[in-house]
């Protein structure tokens, strides 16, 4: 497989692998090297490559499983972000936001969710996959993904309509 | 009509039962400006959704690395085999055990031997009246010592005649 050929096949889902990567590791810088990692491994197994039947479910299946080892070496080195520092500071600043800071809200929200329901909210919502091809990434069958991304969107709802009754009042 | 239809798909996409097309209704409907006031809280949310799906990752691919350290593994492969021919040309060339030349070559070789000593012998002999030689120059120098002797000698004498 030529380098070009390889493009051919990475390019159109890069963007998700790297929306993945940012979803769960945070930070932009992390999730562009683990992007660029997990190309450099698809790239090292181009050979295998063509008897995957869908190599873009593997690759998010294996962004899925490096940003869980990343974030789970972090938690063992006791180097885990704690972002709940500046929401107070935040609260009071609510009655000022506009369209951008609400988005960031969402994305907060979206941090505190447990790592199972922000992948499949990510997945699903962002990324818009169908159930099938998700429950092959995760390995999970499929009312099991509805019921926790049902619970991920009553959760990021109702912490929405609090923060922005708090704008309100 | 419309909202009635929305409100019903939020339900069920709350529920985590609407389809992929009717996911794509509801971000329409949310991305517009007006939304209904009761539904507000469900905007950012699909705003959300929809500006983050457009995040792309701009660093380059990285494959070109891959590639210069496959060069350097050839290149350090064609230095260890030059390295390796010239170790077994250099091993090869010098004969360095007698044993191994055949008899006529041993013949040629103890004869120039031979030869060789008989000129040295010579040489030595040359060396041993050169030594003769040097110690005849060594007496010539305490001699030409002296002479500086009596030359400081006459000076003095000199000065003494000038003054009278």
């Amino acid at each position: 497989m030529t380098q070009s050929e390889f493009l051919n096949i990475v390019l159109p889902f890069k963007d998700k692998v790297f929306r993945l990567a940012k979803r769960l590791l945070v930070s932009k810088e992390e999730a562009e090297d683990a992007t660029q990692e997990i190309l450099l491994k698809l790239w090292n197994k181009k050979e295998q490559m063509q008897d995957y039947k869908n190599v873009e479910a593997f690759s998010m299946t294996m962004t899925k499983n490096f940003c869980l080892d990343k974030l789970k070496s972090k938690h063992a080195q006791n180097l885990k972000i704690v972002h709940n520092n500046y929401q107070d500071n935040n609260l009071s600043l609510q009655k000022q936001l506009e369209i951008n800071d609400s988005l960031d809200w969402v994305s907060k929200i979206m941090e505190e969710l447990p790592e199972q329901q922000k992948i499949i909210m990510q997945l699903r919502d962002i990324e818009q996959y169908d159930f099938n091809e998700i429950s092959k990434m995760l390995d999970m069958n499929e009312t099991a993904i509805r019921v926790s991304l049902s619970r991920a969107r009553k959760t990021l709802r109702e912490k929405l309509t609090k923060t922005h009754s708090y704008g309100i009042r | 009509m419309v909202l009635d239809n929305i409100e019903k798909l939020l339900e069920k996409y709350d529920n985590g039962e609407t389809t992929l097309q009717e996911e794509q209704q509801l971000k329409h409907y949310f991305t517009q400006e007006t939304v209904a006031p009761h539904l507000e809280v469900y905007k950012p949310m699909f705003q959300y959704f929809v500006i983050t799906q457009e995040e792309q990752f701009t660093k380059d691919i990285p494959l070109k690395p891959k590639q210069t350290y496959t060069l350097y593994k050839w290149i350090s492969v064609a230095a260890v085999a030059v390295l390796m021919f010239g170790i077994y040309t250099q091993v090869n060339k010098p004969i360095t055990d007698l044993s191994q030349l055949t008899l006529e070559q041993q013949e040629a070789y103890f004869q120039t031997k031979k030869a060789l000593a008989m000129v040295s012998s010579n040489f030595n002999e040359g060396a041993t009246s050169l030594n003769t030689l040097k110690i005849a120059s060594e007496s010539f120098e305490k001699g030409a010592e002296q002479m500086n002797y009596i030359n400081e000698f006459s000076k003095a004498t000199n000065k003494i005649f000038k003054t009278n």
